[in-house]
């Protein structure tokens, strides 16, 4: 039989084959696993049938709980179901996967192996999630590769049925999960081929059905509870030959026989490492290399890792093994080895102990942990393994791809040891996320894999950043199977397709001696070498690159690209690296283009096509000179001012060594210094914004919605301008009350992402020439010097004094510090303003508990923070705790700092006496409501402090722990739509409904925008989303009105770009209001498919259709005998479709399916007027005392 | 029995009155109820070529956003299967509207570049139009381009279109030429089967409030009428291709103005949008009327009856009608 060969990644592969042999799919987003449960909404939305020719039916649920729970349900009715997940997402499944298993029921959960956050989260793979799932009864079966993941995916299928054990089929998240590799895809006729119908049968009438009832789910009581739980041994002790009974048919039918232990290397091997995972790729391709060179070296690949078969085990090793190391993907502290390790040593103790082991002396068994959080592992650590293992007295529970200076668990390792094929083309392409470099490589993996016999593989690397985001390609392409499961450090193609990145980082560190290097450049080949950096151009004549350079910007320009240069860069390359023919490949790259881009239109395709012809033209061979001529090298990565832990740290995360950073440089906590983004200067902005003092009003606007902080004023003593720079801007203060001050708006040049938000709010324009606004964008390298130099004196400038400042009003909001600056969110980005307002407001007293999304990855990513310090040393406190209890995060924050509030306020009373009444009355009466009331109760501590510094008393000590407390403190729980509508919406409501002073601010995107977009219940009608490919058709859940219904709490919607003025007074009410309020700002986002320049504008309009409308529902005005509610909009003045129809996520409803899109158009429609109807009634409800005239 | 016929591009029409080209008659219902109130012919909504070039650029534009570069977002919208972002859909409207109605249906087509006119062109033909209406909307805002070069792109297109074409082909121009007669010859020698007088130019509006120039377009008022008669009057007789008239047509009488200047068909959409497609009847019922009260016998028999070459006094189309209007409007007006 002919299989196809394709080029797919990880994710695909098993989503293909789970949606073909099932019927019900509950799926979450949750990285890396999301693309398993897009595939399959995408193929069940285009009617794509399983191997029994009905399509399966998927539904997004509102947590992994959820899914597990839905899917319980569907197993036990009889259905054949699975979900895809990981880390922290299949922990929320372990309760259901011990039902599940208990109930000796068939499914197979396809995972793609996530670190579990501990003292931070982590996105990367390793093996801590599955671990976690040991004691459940799960079978775990473990990927290797792209292709052992779509045979696994099967093989689990069919074992499952088989055994009836539930299964964990995993693979390493991203590693494998996401690398794109060329692989034999499975036939319909394998898969079923594989699956047995009586077993499907058999899976059915275990069903629960009350056409022959019966009951499963009991309690049950001491007496026989654990009999019962024995029940299943037999299941578990069947299993391993079930399974291997399973691989050896999918070996008849497919042609590759695994087995549940494979063994390579040397057959008479004294050293053997144990492991299982995307790792046992790279110790394979060690332990080819060192058996060529005569090494007795061996890996044991651990296929089935639950039930673990001693038998199969023992049997699968060598009898010569002297030494065996288990290398484990997880970690856990203070057991005495990790899982592989332990099972090793019983095993082995076992099987000597009753003569089943081959070995007439037990081999030594070290272990050690390797890989976390994706965690390069590469041939060159395992070498250093075998070295160690090679010891007389190798070291156990060791560490290997990192150097322990602290408990000196590392094993070394010589970086330099390669085990890269020379037939292999290994290429390294640097460039921007919004370049196309990953696509147009994605595409090149395809040509490449798909039009000749070569094998290929990809990986890319992404950044934490969503704006001015780099990635690097790893591309490896040649004759033979490619098993390198680690990044490429010995390249022989490096592009750089941004010119800027060689004063960033060291683009060439990879290369090989004669290498090629091609470099999108604005100089041509005459002039460009005296625009590289020094150490750029020693590598180049050292190791004699071939150096290429290509204007790609000017080429795509021409072509229409914009500035997508992807197709002109791909071109060169395939020009260059000869791997097909040229007109060959020009062909192919043509013909991937209409495919990619062929849905999108005739032009889009003809734009590109254009840019392919006009490459070639525009590539040119530098001829490399013999000495190096540059005066200038790479810059540091952070200013030489920066604290010592920022440069010495942080410095080095930024340019890409963190891996070489040892255990002893990190936070053994997770405890990491604030304010540090400022440190980051990333230069990213190819236009800021430049005012003109003449012009503006000083409205304060542009400070208000600026995403990054970036922009910002202050009033000053004109005696301050004495030492500004010579182009620094001011203007006479246009306050009544600061009249004789001065005024200055100032960019910060080096942090702004060029997003232009502040020039488009920008209200006023020039009387003669429209267009100049008093914010105008212009090119930011003419400007970065002088404005750098104008932004570090206006740092030095006092922030002005908060107690004389109305803070009711935006013009004087813009005067206050940001406490939060400079964040890695998208340019543009519809949610910081609101966190930075907040910072601006409370910071300096705010805590903050954030969900797991957007806001917790720009907010607490490393290398930095964007949540800043006073110059007094205060500043919000943050952290992230989970995805899905962030409500009640924040509410133990609550509790926390009202418990020892309590307690300061004994203590004071207690001790009333030594410090006098007067004192103490004014801090325990303090009136907090003002910022001045503020201050002075912050002064009463300070002098409470003092006094009890005199004191030697215990009572004395704890009260000066917790004088701080006696200062009101504003508890915030941040997040997106996905936790307060989905996932953490029983949480919150519980918060809510605590009575307690929390304050949610949820900045609903009405997507989960973090994982790429995917449906949530704040996901309006109509609106396209993952997970409602055909425009969502029921609407949008009205989590204001919810809240509103407990009576007891603050209830704000607000849309800043509509009305600032609303938005500031909703911020001020929640805050003042003593009891849980909650905030709903709508934030736009890039998942909403426009350019966010339109940001405010697009925020405008979905109040003015009466899409958004704004309220406040403040139950303080209840006690007054007011009505509550306040409808702070006026009536939908814009049709509804004047609003959808300017974002993507619509449009493409309109355009696919034009008749759908009508259809929920009109029902979206119906909604906004329900909607108002009930609000305008609403805010007319007559309350005592308080009537308002129906109108 | 009065003779309501009349003939255009080559096509014999049970009347005059023909529905332009707008949004209308992107319902198939509504083309239905244009043949049932009366319309000779409909010209469909337009295929615009920049539009389908705008969407598709857009599209890519936003799906395309912020991809491939978070490891958690690689994409932010799930692939659908197709867009329609083609002509395909037009194409398919065109075919429907040919098998919903008996009239003839003309293809319209606005679009920018040589390749696109000719393929959709073609595509349009293919579909089963009875003919094709080009929109050239071609507004130069360059200073070194010349009348003449603006003119050659007109003819050149069309030329282009002419040669791939079997079908006739009408083409709508703007009334924004320094010599219209002589541009109009050029278009006739290009091979135009008709020239369809005006096109409605979008005028841009300033709002004051907020210094922006904003989108305008507003509903064709009568009185836009007569600047149409006066060059159809001109026209007529000069050119072999057909006339018809469009913009400001909006009762009967307009129709019969329309007619008595030289045109073979008068087209309505602004009254339509007003007053409803039912509209088209009573435009017909009044055009009838007027036709018995002055026993006309046909149309064709009043076809260029007041145009330039056959009015007493042809200098009433030239420069110094303009002065005479003005006065007798004032005259008019002072009388009240």
């Amino acid at each position: 039989m002919t299989r196809s060969k394709v080029t797919i990644d990880g994710n695909e592969a098993a989503g293909y084959v789970a949606y073909r042999v099932n019927e019900v799919i509950a799926i979450y987003p949750i990285t890396p696993s999301s693309p398993m449960g897009e595939w399959a909404d995408q193929w069940s939305a285009e009617g794509v049938p399983n191997i029994w020719g009905t399509v399966p039916h998927v539904i997004e649920m509102q947590s992994e709980g959820g899914a597990s729970g839905a899917l319980h349900g569907a197993l036990q009715a009889g259905s054949l179901g699975t979900t895809f997940t990981a880390s922290q997402g299949l922990l929320l499944m372990i309760p259901n996967l011990f039902k599940i298993a208990g109930e000796l029921t068939a499914t197979v959960l396809h995972v793609s192996a996530r670190t579990v956050a501990t003292h931070a989260l982590s996105i990367f793979g390793d093996h801590s999630d599955v671990m976690a799932t040991r004691s459940t009864g799960v079978a775990l079966l473990a990927s290797n590769s792209v292709q052992e993941v779509m045979d696994f995916a099967l093989i689990a299928q069919a074992a499952t049925l088989a055994t009836r054990v539930p299964f964990i089929h995993f693979f390493d998240g991203f590693r494998t999960s996401h690398e794109v590799g060329k692989v034999e895809q499975l036939t319909d006729d394998d898969l079923r081929a594989l699956i047995d119908p009586g077993l499907v049968e058999a899976h059915r009438k275990r069903a629960l059905s009350p056409d022959h009832p019966f009951i499963r789910g009991t309690a049950q009581n001491p007496d026989v509870f654990f009999q019962a739980r024995e029940t299943v041994n037999p299941f578990y002790l069947a299993a391993p030959d079930l399974v291997q009974k399973v691989m050896d048919k999918f070996a008849s039918v497919v042609g590759r026989q695994y087995h549940l232990f494979d063994y390579l290397g040397a057959p008479d091997a004294e050293r053997v490492i144990v492991i299982m995972g995307s790792g046992a790729e790279a110790a394979q391709e060690a332990v080819e290399y060192l058996t060529a060179r005569g090494e007795k070296v061996g890996v044991l690949k651990v296929r089935l890792y639950r039930p673990f078969s001693v038998e199969h085990f023992l049997a699968s090793l060598p009898k010569t093994v002297k030494t065996l190391a288990t290398l484990d993907r997880t970690k856990e502290p203070g057991s005495t080895g990790e899982p592989l390790y332990i099972d090793l040593v019983t095993v082995l103790s076992e099987g000597m102990a009753s003569g089943k082991a081959p070995f007439k002396t037990a081999p030594r068994v070290i272990g050690g942990r390797y890989g976390l959080s994706s965690k390069e592992f590469s041939p060159a650590m395992v070498k250093g393994v075998f070295d160690e293992m090679a010891k007389p007295s190798p070291r156990n529970h060791f560490t290997s791809g990192i150097v322990d200076d602290v408990t000196h668990t590392s094993v070394e390792y010589d970086p330099s040891f390669s085990t890269e094929d020379p037939k292999t083309v290994r290429a390294i392409f640097y460039g921007l996320g919004s370049d196309g470099t990953v696509g147009a490589n994605k595409n090149s993996i395809k040509i490449i894999g798909e039009d000749t016999d070569n094998y290929a593989q990809g990986y890319f690397v992404y950044d934490s950043k969503k704006a001015g985001s780099v990635t690097i390609s790893h591309l490896r392409f040649g004759p033979k199977p490619i098993h390198s499961t680690y990044l490429i450090t010995h390249a022989n193609f490096v592009a750089c397709h941004q010119f800027n990145f060689l004063e960033q980082r060291d683009v060439l560190k990879a290369a090989v001696p004669g290498a090629t290097f091609l470099l999108n450049s604005p100089y041509g080949p005459e002039e460009v070498w005296d625009h590289i950096p020094r150490s750029t151009q020693e590598q180049i004549i050292k190791k004699k690159l071939h150096f290429y350079v290509i204007d790609g910007y000017a080429v795509a320009a021409e072509a229409g690209m914009g500035r997508r240069i992807n197709t002109v860069m791909q071109t060169c390359f395939f020009a260059i690296s000869g791997i097909l023919p040229r007109d060959e490949a020009i062909s192919a790259i043509k013909h991937a283009i209409e495919k990619t881009y062929g849905k999108r239109g005739e032009k889009v395709v003809q734009k590109n096509y254009a840019a392919v012809d006009a490459s070639l033209d525009h590539l040119h061979e530098v001829k490399v000179p013999a000495k190096v001529t540059s005066g200038f090298d790479l810059r540091p990565p952070v200013p030489a001012q920066a604290p010592e832990f920022v440069r010495k740290v942080l410095g080095k995360i930024i340019e890409g060594e963190g891996d070489a950073l040892p255990v002893s440089a990190l936070p053994n906590d997770g405890t990491f210094p604030s304010a540090t983004a400022q440190w980051e200067k990333r230069n990213i902005a190819l236009e800021i914004p430049v005012w003109d003092e003449v012009l503006c009003i000083q409205c304060g606007k542009c400070v208000l919605v600026c995403p990054h902080a970036v922009i910002r004023a202050k009033i000053f003593d004109p005696a301050q301008l004495e030492k500004a720079p010579p182009t620094f801007k001011s203007a006479a203060a246009r306050w009544k009350e600061f009249k004789d001050l001065k005024y200055t708006l100032q960019v910060a040049p080096e942090d702004c992402t060029g997003c232009a938000l502040c020039a488009e709010i920008c209200p006023v324009k020039s009387k003669s020439e429209a267009k100049h606004k008093a914010i105008n964008m212009e090119p930011q390298m003419p400007l970065r010097e002088a404005e750098g130099e104008n932004w570090n004196f206006f740092l030095r400038i006092p922030e002005a004094d908060r107690r004389t400042l109305s803070l009711g009003q935006v013009k004087d909001v813009q005067l206050l510090q940001p406490l939060f600056e400079f964040s890695g969110a998208c340019a543009g980005c519809g949610e910081t303003p609101y966190i930075k307002l907040m910072s601006q407001l409370f910071g300096d007293r705010a805590l903050i508990g954030n969900a797991t999304g957007c806001s917790s990855i720009y907010g607490g990513n490393l290398p930095t923070t964007p949540y800043a310090i006073n110059h007094e040393g205060r500043g919000p406190a943050w952290s992230n705790s989970l995805f899905e209890d962030n409500a009640e995060f924040a509410l133990g924050m609550r509790l926390a700092v009202d418990q020892q509030a309590q307690y300061a306020r004994e203590l004071v009373q207690r001790l009333a006496p030594p410090l006098g009444d007067e004192l103490a009355q004014g801090l325990l009466n303090a009136e907090q409501s003002t910022e001045a009331g503020i201050r002075e109760q912050r002064e009463r501590v300070a002098a409470l402090k003092a006094k009890l510094a005199g004191l030697k008393t215990l009572e004395a000590r704890d009260l000066t722990n917790v004088a701080d407390t006696l200062i009101r403190k504003s508890v915030w729980a941040i997040g997106g739509d996905g936790w307060a509508y989905d996932i953490g919406y029983g949480g919150l409501d519980h918060v809510l409904a605590s009575g307690r002073n929390v304050n949610v601010l949820v900045l609903d995107t009405e997507v989960y925008s973090n994982t790429g977009g995917q449906m949530s219940k704040a996901t309006p009608r109509g609106a396209v989303a993952k997970f409602a490919a055909g425009g969502k058709p029921r609407p949008k859940k009205d989590l204001g009105l919810m809240a509103m219904s407990y009576g007891n709490v603050y209830v704000a919607q607000v849309a800043m770009g509509s009305s600032d003025m609303q938005t500031l007074k909703a911020f001020l009410e929640a805050n003042a209001y003593d009891g849980p309020s909650i905030i709903i700002a709508y934030s736009h986002c890039i998942a909403h498919g426009y350019d966010l320049v339109h940001g405010c504008d697009q925020q405008k309009a979905a109040v003015q259709s009466g899409y958004w409308p704004l309220y406040r529902y403040n139950p303080d005005l209840a006690k007054l005998g007011k009505n509550p509610f306040q409808l702070d909009s006026r009536p939908p003045s814009l049709p509804l479709e004047k609003y959808i129809y300017n974002e993507t996520r619509y449009t493409m409803l309109a355009h696919s399916d034009p008749e759908a899109a009508k259809h929920l158009l009109k029902l979206a429609e119906e909604d906004v007027r329900d909607r108002w109807r009930l609000y305008t009634n609403m805010a007319a409800m007559p309350m005592n005392g308080g009537a308002k005239e129906v109108k | 029995m009065i003779d309501l016929t009349t003939k255009y591009l080559g096509m014999k029409l049970k009347n005059p009155l023909v529905v332009s080209a707008s949004p209308l008659s992107e319902d198939l219902g509504n083309i239905r109820r244009m043949e049932d109130s009366g319309a000779a012919a409909v010209v469909l909504t337009s295929l615009f070529e920049e539009q389908i070039h705008v969407e598709s650029a857009t599209l890519d534009k936003f799906l395309q956003q912020g991809t491939e570069s978070f490891a958690e977002s690689l994409t932010y919208f799930p692939d659908l299967t197709g867009y329609n972002l083609g002509p395909a859909g037009y194409l398919e409207h065109l075919r429907r509207a040919k098998q919903a109605v008996s009239i003839p249906i003309i293809g319209s087509l606005n679009g920018g570049s040589t390749g696109g006119w000719i393929d959709y062109a073609k595509k349009i033909q293919d579909a089963g139009a009875d003919a094709l209406e080009l929109n050239i909307y071609f507004i130069p805002t360059d200073a070194e381009m010349s009348g003449a070069e603006v003119e050659q792109v007109y003819a050149d297109l069309l030329s282009a279109v002419k040669a791939s074409l079997r079908i006739p082909v009408a083409v709508k121009i703007g009334a924004y030429f320094s010599s219209l007669p002589n541009a109009a010859r050029r278009l006739d020698q290009a091979g135009a089967d008709a020239l369809v007088l005006f096109n409605r130019f979008y005028q841009p509006d300033f709002d004051l409030e907020n210094l922006e120039v904003v989108p305008n377009l507003i509903l064709s008022t009568p009185h836009e009428l007569l600047l149409r008669l006066n060059w159809v009057a001109v026209l007529y007789g000069k050119i072999r291709a057909d006339l018809a008239v469009t913009g400001g047509v909006h009762t009967g009488l307009d129709v019969l103005k329309s007619m008595m200047a030289g045109a073979r068909v008068a087209m309505m959409t602004s009254a339509l949008l007003k007053n409803g497609i039912g509209h088209l009847a009573t435009v017909r019922a009044e055009l009838l009327k007027w036709m018995e009260e002055h026993e006309y016998e046909s149309i064709q028999q009043m076809q260029g009856s007041m145009s330039q070459r056959a009015v007493a006094d042809p200098s009433a189309f030239q420069r110094a009608n303009y002065v005479k209007v003005l006065s007798s409007y004032s005259l008019k007006a002072g009388t009240r």
